[in-house]
């Protein structure tokens, strides 16, 4: 088992200072963002679960047949399931793992790391938390009271349980997470990628700050008069951020706080397929929606206006009251 | 209207579980029958019940009807006070503020450990499951209520993996881990309620639920189980129970 792979502080260091974090408009397409994402790098994602999944960002990295990623998320999802599924990642770190408790057991996770040697790493999921933290704070490790005197400890040579030099208590040391890139999707940025989150912000926040690239996908463009008016809601600041990509719906068939819940009928269907049979199942999926499609836009066609729109009014709702 | 007579095994879950919850407690709940036992406890008796989920939300008030999918969807922060990171919600924990942490489970042990991550060896398991999520951290850190069938196969005398830890090897094997608060404090099955020795830190039958015998509990699990000395058999479920936990939940997602 590796070693956590921390970078030299001076390393990370570097990193940042050689990147632009001049006040510059960022804003490309899906396909030139994806050049920020290389074969073998270590991508951390946002969101968690169903939710503000950069889904349309996975998407294009599957479509440019990126390899060997290492991907971290606090709670995987059919993200998970999609990265393995098309051989775009070998590693996923998390903590949790299924596309979702209402339909059990993910077949797709389990014929990839039961029969095809791919790697499902568990962390508690404050054990990830604090390892993006640990990241974003420019700090090793941090101290942590969870995950002592469970096999998931047991199971992670990486993590490090110490007497504290204070009061000699037992503490686990977690190392820090430093992903080459982070995709990340929101509600609205402007062009320069000061970022604001609506509703549940997971911990996009430590991971923004800990990465060394951040791709931003958002459901709009704003102006900066717009994010300068309640820059309260800003919660990634922009000189974090490399790529700014609109993609209304960017996270389909998952949800997007106050604009869209997830799209179940999509989701119930695409489960039925891929864990009848895992391999053609998935195969048939990625065909159909992601590598067939022209753009974004006929891929969210294939899901459906019906969908959408129901999901639209379920996910607005949370205003209506 | 509602049939205090027939109710499903879930039902019973959620019901007896939410009657373990005292109002004023804040609660650190998973999805599922956690998330429906917390809020039947709010809606019939607990109204300053506090829940909190792991996406990060403080205070929620689940609407009936519009269950969320996980405890991770907008829906999780209907008319909540407030919506921190994952992360730190999670601290919650740690600092102490939860007085309970209520989840679900797929395999238990005589100490209350709970594994879902494999079954058979973890070097080749037979079955990677989807793993700890927060469970580790809510078990680690606060008293636990477990809700869970009650299958041989899933009540066993130590687990493959211990995924969430109770009282690890029994006795002081806790807190000599690391772990000096909390622990296992119920664990609520379709059969009985069950709680754990203060010395040896095992599993006993608290009550038995009605209809139910020893030697029925006794058959359905895996090891050897003590009775309390002041065993009782639990109320039914009641009509009134039965019909908001039903109202909440129509369309039967975790309760069918």
């Amino acid at each position: 088992m590796l070693e956590a792979q921390l970078e030299p502080y001076t390393q990370l260091r570097a990193d940042l200072a050689a990147r632009d974090r001049s006040l510059r408009e960022k804003v490309m397409s899906l396909e030139e963002a994806a050049g920020f994402v290389q074969d073998g790098m270590k991508v951390g994602i946002g969101g968690s679960t169903m939710s503000r999944t950069p889904m349309a960002m996975i998407w294009e990295i599957i479509r440019q047949r990126r390899q060997d990623l290492s991907c971290s998320r606090c709670i995987v999802s059919t993200d998970g399931d999609l990265l393995f599924g098309s051989g775009a990642a070998n590693h996923i770190i998390t903590s949790w793992f299924a596309q979702g408790i209402l339909w059990g057991l993910s077949k797709v996770m389990r014929h990839h790391v039961e029969t095809q040697g791919k790697r499902y790493e568990e962390w508690s999921h404050m054990g990830v938390g604090m390892r993006y933290r640990a990241g974003g704070m420019g700090v090793p490790f941090l101290p942590m009271r969870a995950m002592l005197g469970s096999d998931v400890m047991r199971q992670r040579p990486e993590a490090k349980p110490i007497d504290c030099p204070f009061t000699g208590e037992k503490l686990l040391l977690v190392p820090a997470l430093n992903p080459d890139v982070a995709l990340i999707h929101v509600q609205r940025c402007d062009a320069y990628g000061n970022a604001q989150i609506d509703g549940l912000q997971f911990m996009d926040i430590d991971l923004a700050l800990a990465a060394n690239r951040v791709i931003l996908t958002t459901e709009r463009i704003v102006s900066n008069d717009q994010i300068r008016r309640r820059p309260d809601h800003t919660k990634i600041p922009f000189f974090c951020v490399d790529a700014v990509v609109e993609v209304p719906y960017g996270a389909a068939p998952h949800e997007c706080f106050g604009i869209y819940e997830p799209m179940m009928k999509h989701m119930d269907a695409y489960v039925k397929q891929v864990n009848a049979d895992p391999v053609k199942g998935m195969q048939q999926y990625l065909e159909k929606y992601f590598y067939e499609p022209k753009s974004w836009n006929e891929y969210l066609a294939l899901i459906g206006m019906n969908e959408l729109l129901e999901a639209s009014q379920l996910g607005r709702s949370i205003y209506n009251d | 209207m509602t049939e205090a007579s027939h109710y499903t095994a879930s039902e019973t879950l959620a019901i007896l579980a939410s009657r373990q919850l005292k109002d004023g407690q804040v609660v650190f709940a998973g999805v599922g029958t956690p998330l429906l036992a917390a809020t039947l406890a709010q809606q019939l008796r607990c109204p300053g019940l506090t829940i909190l989920f792991e996406g990060g939300v403080v205070g929620a008030f689940v609407e009936a009807g519009k269950l969320p999918p996980s405890t991770n969807d907008q829906r999780c922060t209907k008319r909540a006070n407030m919506v921190l990171g994952s992360a730190d919600v999670l601290l919650l924990l740690q600092r102490g503020y939860v007085d309970i942490g209520f989840m679900g489970g797929a395999q238990i042990d005589q100490f209350g450990n709970l594994n879902s991550s494999f079954i058979g060896d973890p070097a080749a398991p037979k079955t990677r499951l989807p793993g700890t999520g927060g469970g580790n951290d809510i078990s680690s850190l606060t008293n636990m209520i477990v809700a869970m069938k009650h299958e041989k196969r899933r009540f066993v005398e130590n687990v493959d993996f211990i995924t969430s830890p109770g009282f690890i090897r029994g006795g002081d094997s806790r807190r000599d881990s690391g772990l000096p608060a909390g622990g296992m404090f119920r664990v609520i099955t379709e059969l009985a309620v069950f709680g754990f020795d203060e010395r040896s830190r095992r599993m006993k039958v608290l009550a038995l639920n009605p209809g139910v015998s020893r030697e029925e509990v006794q058959d359905n699990t895996g090891f050897r189980l003590d009775f309390d000395e002041n065993l009782t058999v639990t109320e039914p479920p009641t009509s009134h129970e039965l019909q908001i936990l039903r109202q909440l939940d129509p369309d039967r997602l975790f309760t069918a």
